[in-house]
């Protein structure tokens, strides 16, 4: 299988050049940017027939992408940070209103002070917007991921929007061998999109209504439900993908490295999920029996999945990337209220803040800890 | 608290066009607002401006009535009569 070095932002615009996406409302922000730019000369050299709006904000992006999904056409946005805050309003409205869409984020910190560098306060504090949120490793994934996104957020039983979120810099900048599968391929996984409900004016229908307080509720229970149903959908949607690929991502929802006979282990998303195969390699070397947890999906969020996985741990090392300000790191709060019945510790360490690195000594002071029985919650500086 | 399932589309998609008629908001309503035929000249100010088109003209006669089953007793058109054809009283529940 030949592959092609780029940049996990080209791998990106290639998925969505061969999901054929129909309408690419699209704002450029560091460093998102690469993405608008190549699905631009894709359709400017005709590779791709797309309708490529150059919109003035990102509120604008995502309101253009919910008119032209209403109207059942496939769509696709792409951002970072303040784009993905600005486009906050949105993000509610475009999942109430049930309609599927794929949006690359490429994670970088919320300012202040202002930073173009990658964390993950920026997806990770709108995960309760009823997006699926599912969280990538490497250009591979992240190409991958889209093409799923598709299937898992078409599908009749979730019809819910999906955030594919890729670390800003470590990949959208970084080239990796990354294999383009074919046109052929992703048609026969991916059929055309057909909405559920279409803006039509021969045959008129009212979306977005008001909800008084009598339906309100039923619509957010709705909203659960398909989020609930989706994680099936994400697992079937990963094992028909490495049927049909060659390749898939742990169970779609979460990734175990070396869990088997694992005593600790440390957890985290994104590309600090590579660091720490690196360091959980090395600590196997040295004997020591330890493993990864790699969340994909931040939302729907795994429970029982994290459950087994954890019940013959002896501690757990959860890594944010972001920080729940007044509280704590999100996924660590996720996690415990998860495994709340396992005797089992669980530490919290924050880290990578603002494109700060994780390295392979952050994993092995988070490991020593663990094995030392020591409780914590603390930064990684 | 187990209450009666609504039947109700995904993402809130309404197909039937016009069926917001079914829904009727007349219980909204704190005061009522009655029309005094005698005194009535028929201008149509309180039809014009009524915001939920609750005030219907009889098509034979030219009278206006309230309509009930949708006025939310805003009392705009008590406002608007010229001649204080229109009078309010507390709705009784």
């Amino acid at each position: 299988m030949a592959k092609t070095v780029v940049e996990a932002s080209h791998a990106v615009a290639e998925a969505v050049k061969l999901c054929k996406v129909e309408v690419c409302p699209m704002y450029p922000i560091t460093p998102s940017t690469h993405i608008p730019e190549t699905i631009s000369e894709f359709v400017a050299d005709g590779e791709l027939k797309s309708a490529m709006i150059n919109v003035e904000s990102e509120h604008s992006a995502a309101s253009a992408v919910v008119g032209a999904a209403a109207a059942g056409s496939r769509t696709f946005t792409a951002t970072s940070s303040q784009g993905l805050a600005l486009m906050f309003e949105i993000l509610p409205i475009t999942s109430g209103m049930r309609l599927p869409t794929v949006m690359a984020v490429a994670n970088r910190a919320l300012s202040a002070p202002i930073s173009i560098w990658n964390d993950h306060s920026d997806a990770v504090s709108a995960r309760d917007q009823g997006w699926i949120q599912l969280w990538v490793e490497s250009s591979q994934e992240a190409l991958d991921s889209v093409i799923q996104g598709y299937k898992i957020s078409e599908d009749r039983k979730v019809q819910l929007p999906v955030m594919v979120c890729f670390d800003g810099f470590t990949l959208t900048h970084v080239f990796e061998p990354v294999d383009i599968p074919s046109q052929q391929k992703v048609d026969s996984f991916l059929p055309k999109f057909r909405a559920s409900h279409v803006l039509d004016p021969k045959k008129p229908l009212t979306m977005g209504p008001i909800g008084f307080p009598n339906s309100f509720m039923h619509f957010k229970e709705q909203q659960q439900e398909a989020m609930i149903n989706s994680i099936d959908v994400i697992k079937k949607a990963n094992k028909e993908f490495g049927t049909a690929f060659g390749r898939k991502y742990g169970s779609g929802l979460v990734d175990l490295y070396k869990m088997g006979d694992a005593e600790y282990a440390v957890m985290g998303m994104g590309t600090l999920c590579g660091t720490a195969r690196v360091a959980v390699d090395k600590l196997r070397k040295q004997g020591k029996k330890a493993g990864l947890i790699k969340l994909r999906s931040l939302r729907p969020f795994p429970k029982k999945e994290l459950q087994s996985a954890i019940k013959n741990l002896n501690a757990l090392a959860v890594i944010d990337r972001h920080i729940s300000l007044g509280q704590e790191g999100p996924l660590f709060t996720d996690v415990r209220s998860a495994v709340y019945c396992n005797d089992i510790t669980i530490n919290s360490y924050i880290a990578g803040l603002g494109g700060r690195d994780i390295t392979i000594k952050h994993f092995e002071k988070a490991f020593a800890d663990l094995e030392a029985g020591k409780q914590k919650g603390e930064w990684l500086f | 608290m187990q209450e009666k399932k609504l039947k109700i589309n995904p993402g809130a998609v309404i197909t039937e066009p016009g069926s917001s008629v079914k829904y009727k908001t007349g219980d909204w309503r704190v005061f009522r607002p009655i029309i005094d035929q005698k005194k009535c000249i028929k201008c149509y100010q309180c039809w014009q401006v009524c915001p939920d088109a609750a005030i219907r003209v009889e098509e034979k006669t030219g009278k206006v009535f309230v309509d009930y089953d949708y006025c939310k007793g805003c009392l705009i058109c008590v406002a608007q009569c010229p001649v204080k054809a229109i009078g309010k009283e507390v709705e009784k529940k």
